[in-house]
């Protein structure tokens, strides 16, 4: 009876693990490609970057520090931030938060030209051309995006488009606690 | 047979090779250096590629990364917590043995335990068990 029992019940116990993450994976709830940014609970790395509005001022994180700011690292180039843009354009209009840009790897006439058309919810944007800003911050696929509280910790960070309804899931229910109105 | 493998370990170096078209450094024990980092290091966003082998920008970018720091005399710890400290553990192709990576590194020899201790229950049964096939006493 044993000799039976408990090789059926293993395979089931396998089965049931592997269906569970499958349905995980296909609801959209689970990415196996998803690296989980050790960035979390510390302090947001610096950055001093040319605006792409006039790339003779320069975007510093100094001048965000003590308030609570969303930071989307995008790119022209990047489809999916195509596809984001009008939920951006959204939460800045709800003016909670800051929204903080960074253009990585990108051309600054295109990102002008870009914001131009698609309207621009960015309080500033950053030129990272050479990407050593997103290195910093771990970046490895845009867009990203990261709420960075006031006291200068990095509390989320979503990889992928941010839809309306991944910000009120992911990041509405932070913005208090993160220092944001 | 030989001149077979001989053509295919031809053709995977020169994949290897055929990212970066120039040597990194002049000096061999800092290229020598290059190379193995860059091969241990994941490029985090195509997964399944080292940072050595992928053609995307980000992987160039990191590749800029660590040869900066070899210049700068950074050692190879302090370059692989360098990545480690902004892309996690998953950037190294050898993970570290952490508290999270215990099961990980232990799962082999739980496995080999496992397999032994079935196999010693199996065997100690058997050679207690009477032979079925043994011949009757003729007596």
């Amino acid at each position: 009876m044993w000799r039976y029992f408990v090789p059926a019940a293993a395979f089931v116990a396998l089965g049931g693990v592997l269906a569970f993450a499958l349905v995980r994976i296909g609801s959209g709830h689970l990415d196996v490609h998803e690296i989980k940014s050790p960035l979390l609970g510390k302090a947001a790395p610096a950055f001093a970057l040319p605006s792409v509005a006039d790339p003779a001022k320069r975007v510093d994180s100094r001048n965000l520090a003590g308030h609570a700011y969303l930071l989307n690292v995008w790119g022209t180039w990047c489809a999916a931030c195509e596809e984001e843009h009008p939920a951006l354009i959204s939460i800045a209009q709800s003016g909670g938060v800051p929204l903080i840009g960074i253009d990585w790897r990108d051309n600054r006439e295109e990102a002008v030209r870009y914001l131009a058309q698609r309207g621009n919810p960015y309080q500033e944007v950053g030129s990272d051309e050479d990407g050593r800003a997103a290195i910093e911050w771990g970046v490895y696929g845009a867009p990203e995006t990261f709420l960075v509280a006031a006291n200068g910790r990095v509390l989320v960070k979503h990889i992928g488009p941010l839809t309306g309804d991944v910000w009120k899931q992911k990041f509405v229910p932070l913005l208090a606690a993160a220092g944001g109105k | 047979m030989r001149g077979f493998i001989l053509v295919l370990l031809a053709t995977l170096s020169l994949a290897a090779q055929a990212i970066d078209t120039e040597a990194a450094f002049t000096d061999p024990t800092l290229q020598a250096r290059y190379d193995h980092l860059i091969h241990e290091l994941r490029c985090v966003q195509c997964q399944n590629q080292s940072i050595a082998d992928s053609p995307v920008g980000l992987a160039s970018d990191l590749r800029r990364e660590v040869k900066e720091l070899i210049g700068r005399g950074s050692t190879d710890v302090e370059i692989e917590r360098f990545m480690t400290d902004r892309y996690g553990d998953f950037v190294l192709y050898d993970p570290p043995l952490t508290p999270r990576t215990y099961l990980l590194w232990g799962a082999p020899v739980l496995l080999l335990m496992l397999t032994l201790g079935i196999a010693a229950r199996v065997i100690v049964r058997r050679s207690k068990a009477p032979l079925e096939s043994e011949p009757e006493d003729p007596a």
